[in-house]
Parts: structure tokens; sequence; C-alpha cells
């Protein structure tokens, strides 16, 4: 069993820390209510339990404090309300635009059942991972194939669903180098819990590296790899229950469509 | 008075043939019916929940496949909210006990009660075979297209059943305002309507008016699956947004529908073992009706993340807020209560106490939930999950059971065993912050609802909650062991075990077919308690043998 054992995710986006700021000013105000609460439920459960000598002449009633614990909640509540709604402004509007040299990046995002399918700029594709260069503004502008997804990282503190027959964009700047996870966060179907990915954050140069495709390795190796990397096999697996057909010795064969075209399966 | 409980005429020993049962028109035999059901349900419900909490414990999905997984927690989503929350308190405590706590002899509209146990019954019946014919997938919140579409499951049977069920719950809530309006006795003026019954007349208007919207929306969505009509699929030209908003206009409310009521039990409890008036009484009644027209304004809060416009947001962002200050009247009178009472931490007190402390941690992280930001970063997360468990769980089960406990000597005549169900009530609060305090950790750390399997790094807190699961699972079986056993061993429990104030601690117990047999009560101020003079007449010690009050 893994044993390790987190109370937070990494902060890897310029939004991480703002909403760990306010979701921390939260939780005090959580524990604070809870601790006042619970600690007042046990001490006058136990001052004025049955049997005890406590003075109980002349219980009160009070307008003033019905006002007071009406206005303290409604005060905090509405701090968390403008703060949380700034925070959203910027999240749903994009970047101030104090800093116009900056770098951006737009991607193109599908989801499907169940996989994220992804494309760069430069028309390079992946899938179930998301390659972005660091300190660039990412913009993604997503659709669905089939029902709703959700695209979220949780590490960036974003999440967006994605819809079919609409296109839904949201945006990030990472701030970390590293991997981090890629959840469908909206309820899919069968193997909603296998539609789930990495985001590569990479420096800017080994970024471009990346997207120019050099690799290196043959091709079947390359091949075994993605395969098995992308989790193709929970479709295509070659029994008779699988979703999809075998891709055994596909390459350079007729392959006859659901559309009843054959095509030769080649490099596209 | 020396009436003998044996012989005395009561709505049990009316009449034993299941026929007197299956027609009867008597509010407390309708209660009875639903309590035998609705605990039925809960089990199934529970069940499910044990097995996908065992299929949790390890990341890989290696105990189910996960189109079983998707189908128990679908299963148990439905169950447990449509069969077991919506129903609970409302029809079987509120259809057993409003009306005499207003001291009327039956509910307005008797029949129709009678006729919303066997929609329900029906409903639940469709449910049920939707399960066994291969069960359905789509969660219990049936989102388009996935329900209408995609999935391969039964929704439309499922859909119907639920369909079906909401018109009993209509029927419940019209009833509670017709006979609230209508039936109180001579000098039960609005303000000392005992809190339960303000409870379930707010209760009663959300079913009213929010149930025919989720029946709207559900045969919709069977009518889109069946004859592809395009109100919600966009390869259909829909909008599957659209159900989004349909869905929660009723299915946000239903949460007030389901604590709500747990309120009104709790409001009852914590006076009586505290032995003293409610404070700040007329702040707790409006507080509810202010929840329940509030819970219609704020059901956009469940779509931050959709693609709703961004300035919907801000409003429901807002609106959702303010059910803080209600919520927060709640919990504070409550507690000033206790000041310069007579505490007594009886059963029905632990699990209102309880109540209150998991109630406040659930309606605080529903400011979390609330608030646009962090919403975006925990929606659709086990922090959700949490959330809704210590408002569902901790808030409306928790009041139920206390409801069940404290009412037990009045429905059945008999005291359960203290200790045991003391035990059960520590159990069962312990082992529930087991089970959910870890998903509030696993939702910030990023884990999305509903995963078959998940990665390795969130398997220890998957653990605990597992074992708190297990640890729930058995507790919830105790009540139910040692409540059976009172019925036949446990001691009798006389008209006024608690000495609770109230019309319906005035009629023997269990109470005979017409509730008051000596004519319609004259009602007072609620809540006439008194922490000095009686604070020594409160519980019946263990040992003692209880005595008819004489009143």
């Amino acid at each position: 069993m893994n044993t390790s054992f987190e109370l937070f995710p990494e902060q890897a986006s310029t939004m991480a820390h703002k909403v760990d700021r306010l979701y921390l000013f939260e939780l005090g105000v959580a524990v604070g209510f809870t601790a006042l609460i619970c600690a007042l439920i046990l001490y006058f459960g136990v001052k004025y339990r049955r049997g005890s000598r406590a003075d109980r002449g002349n219980p009160p009633q009070s307008n003033l404090l019905e006002l007071m614990w009406a206005a303290l909640p409604l005060v905090l509540s509405m701090v968390m309300f403008a703060w949380g709604a700034d925070l959203y402004f910027d999240q749903q509007t994009g970047p101030d635009n104090s800093a116009r040299e900056r770098e951006e990046l737009d991607i193109e995002v599908v989801g499907k059942q169940w996989m994220w399918k992804i494309r760069h700029p430069l028309g390079r594709r992946e899938i179930n991972q998301l390659h972005v260069p660091l300190g660039y503004v990412v913009r993604l502008r997503m659709i669905s194939e089939d029902v709703i997804h959700s695209f979220y990282v949780p590490e960036f503190r974003i999440k967006q669903d994605v819809l079919p027959g609409r296109y839904s964009t949201m945006w990030f700047q990472p701030s970390k180098t590293g991997t981090f996870h890629l959840f469908c966060a909206e309820y899919c179907g069968t193997e909603h819990s296998r539609m789930i990915g990495e985001v590569i954050v990479q420096t800017p140069a080994e970024y471009s590296a990346w997207v120019s495709g050099e690799t290196g390795e043959p091709a079947e190796v390359r091949g075994r790899r993605l395969f098995e990397q992308h989790g193709c096999l929970s479709c295509h697996r070659g029994e008779d229950s699988s979703r999809g057909p075998s891709l055994a010795g596909v390459f350079g064969r007729q392959v006859a469509l659901s559309s009843g075209q054959a095509v030769v399966a080649d490099e596209a | 008075m020396t009436t003998d409980h044996r012989t005395r005429r009561n709505y049990l020993n009316a009449n034993y043939s299941i026929w007197s049962w299956l027609f009867t028109t008597d509010h407390k035999r309708v209660g009875i019916l639903y309590l035998l059901s609705v605990t039925f349900f809960f089990f199934i419900g529970g069940a499910a929940a044990v097995l996908f909490r065992l299929e949790l414990m390890t990341p890989r999905g290696d105990l189910t496949l996960p189109e079983t997984y998707n189908k128990l927690f679908t299963l148990h989503g439905i169950v447990m909210i449509f069969f077991f929350l919506v129903p609970s308190i409302p029809a079987v405590l509120g259809n057993f006990f409003l009306p005499m706590m207003i001291g009327a002899r039956d509910v307005a509209f008797p029949r129709l009660n009678l006729a919303s146990w066997y929609i329900f019954i029906t409903g639940g019946l469709f449910t049920i075979w939707a399960i066994v014919t291969g069960g359905v997938d789509t969660g219990w919140t049936f989102y388009t297209p996935y329900s209408s579409t995609y999935g391969n499951t039964n929704v439309i049977a499922a859909a119907l059943g639920v369909f079906i069920a909401g018109f009993s719950s209509i029927l419940t809530g019209l009833n509670f305002i017709v006979t609230t309006h209508t039936m109180r006795a001579p000098g039960m003026r609005w303000f000392r309507l005992p809190l339960f019954v303000w409870a379930h007349y707010a209760t009663g208007l959300i079913m009213v008016l929010g149930t025919p919207v989720l029946a709207v929306t559900l045969l919709l969505l069977i009518l889109e699956r069946a004859l592809g009509i395009g109100i919600f699929d966009p390869a259909l030209g829909g909008d599957p947004i659209l159900f989004q908003h349909l869905f929660w206009f009723y299915s946000h409310p239903a949460v007030y529908i389901m604590v709500l009521p747990a309120m009104g039990v709790v409001s009852e409890i914590i006076t009586c073992f505290a032995r003293n008036r409610i404070f700040g009484y007329r702040f707790i009644a409006f507080s509810s009706l202010a929840i329940a027209i509030l819970g219609f304004l704020v059901w956009g809060h469940h779509m931050f993340v959709s693609g709703q416009s961004m300035y919907a947001g801000f409003v429901f962002s807002f609106l959702s807020m303010l059910v803080a200050v209600p919520s927060a009247i709640k919990v504070f009178n409550w507690t000033a209560t206790l000041y310069k009472g007579t505490v007594t931490w009886s059963t029905p007190m632990l699990y209102a106490l309880g109540f209150i402390g998991l109630f406040t941690m659930g309606g605080l992280t529903g400011l979390f939930l609330a608030t646009l930001a962090v919403d975006v970063h925990v929606h659709d997360t086990y922090f959700v999950v949490a959330h809704f468990h210590y408002i569902m769980v901790g808030g409306a089960v928790m009041g139920y059971l206390g409801g069940v406990h404290f009412w037990w000597p009045k429905m059945t005549g008999k005291l359960y065993p203290e200790n045991w169900a003391r035990f059960s009530a520590i159990l069962i609060f312990f082992g529930f912050n087991l089970t959910f305090f870890p998903q509030f950790v696993l939702g910030y750390l990023g884990m999305p609802r509903r995963y078959h399997a998940y990665p390795e790094q969130f398997q220890v807190l998957n653990v605990m909650s597992s074992a708190g699961a297990s640890i729930l699972g058995v507790a919830y079986l105790l009540p139910l062991g040692y409540l059976i056993w009172s019925l036949r061993y446990g001691r009798r429990a006389g008209r006024n075990p608690w000495r609770a104030t109230g019309l319906e601690w005035t009629t023997p117990s269990p109470p005979p077919t017409e509730n008051f047999p000596d004519g319609t009560p004259i009602a007072g101020d609620a809540y006439q308690y008194s922490s000095v003079d009686d604070w020594d007449l409160v519980l019946p010690a263990p040992e003692e043998h209880p005595e008819e009050a004489a009143v």
C-alpha cells in the first residue's frame, strides 16, 4: 500500500496560490465556527447537566444577540463571495493585460469516451498528455465528441466542463515544471476513471524541441510505448467483449470502416 | 389515571388483519407503512455503499468491473435520495406526529395520504425492477446527453420510478400544508406551533412547488431517450445545460426537503432534554421559511464550471451565500437553548447535538462551494461528496434517528435499551466522521468523484474512509436490532416518558386511533419547560418503572 500522505496539492499555476489563500481563509472561518459551536455545546451541556447546581435564573431572550449572529455570517459570507467572484472573473476572462509582451499558446482539446485528444498549434497531436511550456499563457479551446466531460488539473486549481456541440475555453499559466494530473471530472460513462492523463510542463526550449517531434526512437518501440501509455488497450483488447477491434498487424492492411468504405491503415 | 395498557385499544391493536393495514387511512398507520418501506430502502442503499467503499480500498479497480461500480453508486444515490431521505422524516415522523402536535384527529386528506404510500411503493418497485434487470449507470443526476443518448442501461425504468415516487412526495407536502392551515386545535395559533410543524410546513411548500419540475424534467428525459425528440442532446438540436438547470431547480431545494424536517426534529429534542424554552422561537420558525424560499434561487451553484454565463455564476454565488444566515440563526439558537437549561445526555439528545455539530460543518463547507473560485477547483471532487454527506447523513439521517428514538416510546409504547442506544449513537457519530472527513482532504487534493480506480497517492485517505464506512455499516444495524427487540422485551413507556411538552405526549402510548380520546385538546404556548422546577423529574432512571404521568 502506498502510504504517502498530503493535505494540499502542489501549486503549479499562477492561479493556484490565489485559490489556496482564499481556501485557507475559509478554512479558518469554518474551523473557528465549528470549534466555537462544539465548545459551547460541551460547556453548556456539562455546566447545566442534570443535577448540577449552576444558576438557572432568568433564561434570556435577546433580539440583539439574534441580530449579531445573523450579521456576522452575512458579513463573512459576503467577503467570501466578493473574493471568490474576483478570482473567478480572472479565470473566466483571461489574465489582465498588464504584461502585454507575454508569450501565449492556443491548444485544441477534444474529449471523447474515454480519452483526451490534443492538437498543438504547429500540428503535433497527442493523447491523454498535454505538453506546455513554463510561464506561457496557455489557452485551451475544447469540445466533446459525445457526452459532457470536464478538463481538470488539480495542481492548477482549474476545471471546465467540455460540452458536445459547443466550444468552451479555459486558460492557465504554469508556474512550475513537472508532471501533473489531468482528470475528467464529469462522469462520462463506463471508463470515466480511465479518462485521465498528465500535463507535462517543460521549459520553453524543451517544449519547442518536443513540439517539433524529435524523439529518436524506432517506430515499433515508440508505437508500443504509446499504445500502452495511452491506454489504447482499454478498447482495442482483441477480445470478443472489447469495444474496439484488435490492432495487431493492422499497419498497411485494408480496414473496413463502419461507413462501408475500406481504407489502408497508414501513418495518418 | 389507572388504565390497563394491555386491554386499551390503540392504533396498533385496533385491528390485526392485513387489510386493515393496506386500506388504513389512519395517519399513524400510514407513518408505520412508510417506516417499514424507507428502512428497507435505507439498507439497500447502504449495502451498495459498503460494496463500493470496499472497491475503493485499493487504487486499482480490482473488486468490481467499472460497469458494476458505476451501477452501485447510481443505485446508492437514487435509492438513498428519492426512496429514503426525501420521504424519511416527513412521511414517517411527519405523517405520524404533525396531526397529533396540532391536536388534530388525522391529516386533512387521509385517503390521499394512503394513496401517497401506494404511489411511493409503485415507484420503488419500478426502480428495483430497473436494478434487477440490469441496473442503471448514469449517476442519480441523470446528466444528459449521457443518460438520453449514450448510456445503454435501464435509464427509462429508473427515471420512471423516480417520476412516480415524486407524486407521493407532492401528496405528502399538500397534506402538511392543508392540515396545518385548517386542522389546528383551539388555541393552536401559528406562533404556538411546535417548530417541527413549521419545518414541515416549509418542507411541504418545497415538495409541492419543486417536485413537479423534477417530474417534467424526467418526463422530457424519458421522451428524448425513447423517441429522440432533441430537447437535451446537441446532436439532435438540444441543450444539455438545459437539463442541468431543470434538474437542479428541483434537486437543490430537495436538499432542504431532506434537512428542514431534521431541523424540526432537533428543535423538539433540544428543548425537551435541555428543559428549556427554545431560544428565539420566531427566528427559528421564519428561518425555515427563508431557507425554503432561498432554496429555490440557488440552483445555478451546481453549474459554475458547466459553461453557464459568468454573470449567472455571480448571482447564484451571491444568493447561495445568503443561505448561511438562516442556517446560522438556527445553529446559534439551538446552542443558546442549552444555556441555563437542565441537560440530559439521552440518546435523542446525542443525535440532536451530533446533528448541530455535523450540520455546522456541512453548512460551512457549503460556503466553500458557493465561493466561485474555490468551487472551480473542488467541483465534482470528493470535497462535494463529503459536504453533502455532512448535510444529508450528518444532518438528515442523524435527525431522523434522533426523532425515531425520541418518539419510539410514543409510536410503540415501549422504551428501547438506553445504553445500547447511546453506544450506537456515539458509534454512528464516530464512524460517520471517519468515513467522510478524509473525503474533504481527498477532494481538495483533487480526487474526482465517481472514480472506479484512482492514483495511488489517494489510497491512505480512501482506506480511512472505507474503514469508517464499515464501522458506520455495523453501527446502523444496532438500532435495527434493539428497536425490534424492544417491541417485545422493552419496558412500557407510559404516556410521556421524557416529560415532554407538546400535545402528542398528552395521549396514551401507543395512541388510540382517534388520537385524543378525551376530546380535542386545548393548545398553549410551545415548549413550556422550566429548568428550575422539574430538573429532577426528567428521564426515568433506567431501573425505575415509568408510571403514567399524572397529568
